[in-house]
């Protein structure tokens, strides 16, 4: 499985969430390859992912995509990131 | 996993700033001061902001300014800006601002031990209260850095 963090420059807020998201998936037991990418690159890194995590300002220029486009508010808040890739992934 | 150098000339305690742009030019200032960055940073910066909106406000009250690694960084580093009074960056659901951090990054590719360790410090939620309310530099690089101190 691929996960894709996704924002403006690839590196300082999609790295917090590729940390982030690779903890939590530790906790969860599941296995899964995390990216972190700048929105310049998304159709091409995100081309066999099944979940783009994000911010709310990228939804638009991500566009259309056959990953689920998760929106995260608080990229610090690892409770948020828990739920939504539980219900993503479950 | 280490933090980017934090010196106590790139960190500002209560600081005035009219609004985003200005508070995030504080940032990159303080970076620019430290000899981390030159002063086009705080524009480059800005223009992220400008050009993909106020995504940089990761947290209620937090926003990591950053831009590329580019001619405009000189060394990897980091700076904290805390204002007197919070500036909203127009984001949805973490506005106002109380503390800034600037990010510069000379390579790409190396950034995320680094990044990583900004993590560390702030899944912890006291941190973004704890630093806003700090009243001195030395307590900012130990709220930062707390293995170091």
């Amino acid at each position: 499985m691929k996960i894709v963090t996704i924002c403006g420059a690839g590196i300082g807020s999609s790295g917090i969430l590729k940390v982030n998201a690779e903890r939590v998936l530790r906790k969860l037991g599941l296995d899964a390859t995390v990216v972190a990418a700048d929105i310049g690159s998304v159709r091409e890194v995100a081309a066999d992912a099944q979940v783009i995590l994000t911010s709310a300002e990228f939804v638009e220029a991500i566009g259309k995509t056959f990953a689920d486009v998760i929106i995260i508010q608080n990229f610090f808040d690892t409770t948020e990131l828990t739920e939504k890739l539980e219900a993503a992934l479950g | 996993m280490s933090l980017p150098p934090l010196p106590k000339s790139a960190i500002v305690i209560g600081a005035t700033a009219a609004d985003w742009r200005a508070a995030v030019t504080l940032a990159g200032d303080a970076l620019a001061s430290s000899g981390m960055a030159r002063p086009g940073y705080s524009g480059e910066m800005i223009r992220m902001i400008e050009e993909h909106g106020p995504y940089v406000v990761i947290a209620p009250g937090l926003a990591l300014a950053h831009a590329r690694p580019g001619p405009d960084v000189i060394a990897d580093g980091l700076s904290v800006v805390t204002l007197a009074e919070p500036v909203s960056f127009g984001h949805p659901y973490n506005d106002p601002v109380r503390v800034v951090l600037a990010l510069a990054m000379a390579t790409p590719g190396e950034h995320l031990a680094a990044v990583a360790a900004v993590a560390n410090v702030f899944n912890d939620s006291d941190a973004i209260t704890e630093l806003a309310g700090a009243t001195s530099a030395e307590e900012v690089q130990r709220i930062m850095n707390p293995q170091n101190s």
